[in-house]
């Protein structure tokens, strides 16, 4: 199946997202204190570290980074062949009385963000829960919305979003395609 | 993945799998909550017709770490001792609705036929089946050996085998299922294995396994430098026939096979001694060689855990492959 591709944002734009998304969430925190940032394999860890390098860059201060595997947690493990487990590793202080940032590249159902807040809640107790997502493209299925967002993208639910980060994929963008192959990258 | 009936159904990458999700079931069991909501809703069956302590409880640990329940079903004090067969025991848990089957037979077979009879729809997984197999020990095994020799310092395992790993496996070869099972398993991950044990302890056609076999365990241990040593218990309790025979005494088999202080002093400085338990102390192994540092004993029961909730989560957290929805799911 040949699929349109299209560039929705380019490496730049990513660049400027992220460094939006750094700002908003140490003026919502005011400031980089109890702020603990959990990447949500895979993408969501090398976007989790880039938000701390930017926090650094500004505030001169060391934001915890670790990972959130939510894979046990999921709500559609029966309907797919059996997942792989990626690894969940908290930054040494932990998760309690802290102001955990959830960070992923895309939002859509919500069902991911729902599991993750199931599995931190059997990690600690965070004095509060804030999401961060690089694209947000809709499609609800569960009461949940993100604090900071890099950018909407209202897509048709046949449509496939792609994010590629350079960690991983060689260089960053977002781009869409159309109609959406059989399996892919995107969570 | 279907069954677990043999180490021998997995094949390098499957096995390399099965040990990266163990690391991660491992580090879940880490937690302060240690319970997980993966396997909610999913029923166990624990079905033992031979005695078994840790096997038993480290299956049911994992089961219920996972959220699945558990059901034993010893064959003392069951319908079993009242002569049921095991058909009619699979259609009994069947009508249950066991999703999972751990079974341990002393018949070597059962759990195969239980899983290709087509009495039911679980998946089977083989907790030792007579001196057949006992897949998930060679699991549990294969872990620790890649804790401890591969994973050097912090550094992680995950994704490794046990490429020229060289292991000794010492003591009642045959009676053992755990000694089959790790020598197919070891020998997938590339390990180099030595059985040592004197020719009444060896089974018929064991030229035939991936392995050398020696009758000499000082040769096998300063010769092959081996990074494991594994002690076989020796199963008094199936040296029935004819009154034993298979050695002279009990001393002499000490003597000759047992893993005492003085070999334990020829092994290489990283190497680790590992036993499957329950341990005949002062038999095949010595209390000062089952205590020593570098003894494995207690942290394989550890392992055991976290391995079979592996396994469990392999066999039941997927469903059958669904329709791709479009866009996937995030």
């Amino acid at each position: 199946m040949t699929a349109a591709r299209r560039v929705l944002l380019e490496g730049a734009d990513v660049q400027r997202a992220l460094t939006r998304i750094a700002h908003e969430l140490l003026e919502a925190n005011k400031g980089p204190d109890d702020l603990v940032l959990l990447g949500i394999p895979t993408r969501g860890v090398p976007l989790a570290q880039r938000l701390a390098a930017r926090i650094a860059e500004v505030e001169g201060a060391h934001v915890p980074v670790g990972s959130l595997d939510v894979t046990m947690y999921r709500d559609d493990l029966r309907r797919n062949p059996t997942r792989g487990l990626l690894p969940t590793e908290l930054p040494a202080g932990g998760v309690d009385d802290k102001v955990v940032v959830l960070v992923d590249d895309v939002l859509y159902s919500g069902r991911t963000v729902r599991a993750a807040l199931d599995a931190l809640s059997d990690l600690g107790r965070p004095r509060a829960v804030r999401l961060a997502v690089l694209v947000d493209r809709g499609h609800r299925e569960l009461p949940i919305r993100a604090d900071h967002v890099g950018k909407n993208l209202p897509t048709s639910s046949a449509e496939r979003v792609s994010v590629l980060l350079a960690e991983r994929d060689g260089r960053d963008a977002v781009e869409i395609s159309t109609p959406a192959p059989a399996a892919g990258g995107e969570r | 993945m279907r069954h677990l009936l043999s180490a021998a159904d997995l094949d390098r990458d499957g096995a390399v799998h099965v040990l990266d999700v163990a690391e991660q079931m491992a580090a879940t069991q880490r937690r302060e909550i240690k319970k997980l909501p993966t396997l909610r809703g999913r029923t166990v069956v624990n079905l033992f017709f031979e005695d078994s302590t840790r096997t038993r409880t480290s299956f049911e640990a994992a089961a219920k770490r996972l959220s699945a329940d558990v059901i034993n079903f010893s064959a003392k004090g069951s319908s079993v001792s009242k002569g049921e067969s095991l058909k009619d025991t699979a259609l009994t848990l069947e009508a249950m609705g066991a999703d999972a089957v751990v079974v341990r037979h002393s018949a070597s077979g059962a759990p195969h036929r239980l899983a290709h009879a087509g009495w039911s729809r679980s998946a089977v997984v083989n907790a030792g089946d007579g001196t057949h197999e006992h897949p998930t020990q060679a699991l549990l095994d294969a872990y620790t050996m890649r804790r401890h020799l591969r994973a050097a310092g912090s550094g992680h395992a995950l994704g490794r085998d046990l490429h020229g790993v060289r292991v000794v496996i010492v003591g009642d070869v045959l009676h053992s299922r755990v000694a089959r099972s790790n020598v197919l398993l070891l020998h997938t991950l590339g390990a180099h294995v030595t059985l040592v044990a004197p020719p009444t302890l060896l089974p018929v056609g064991v030229g035939t396994w991936p392995c050398e076999v020696s009758h000499d365990l000082d040769a096998a241990l300063t010769g092959g430098a081996p990074d494991a040593v594994m002690t076989l218990r020796v199963q008094a309790e199936r040296m029935t026939t004819t009154g034993g025979g298979f050695f002279p005494s009990a001393r002499e088999y000490s003597r000759r096979y047992g893993l005492d202080r003085r070999r334990a002093a020829l092994l290489p400085e990283h190497a680790i001694v590992m036993h499957p338990g329950p341990m005949n102390r002062g038999l095949e192994i010595s209390a000062d060689a089952a205590d020593s540092a570098r003894s494995t004993i207690v942290e394989q029961v550890g392992n055991g855990v976290a391995v079979r909730m592996a396994v469990l989560y392999l066999l039941l957290a997927g469903g059958e492959p669904a329709a791709p929805t479009p866009g996937g799911d995030s």
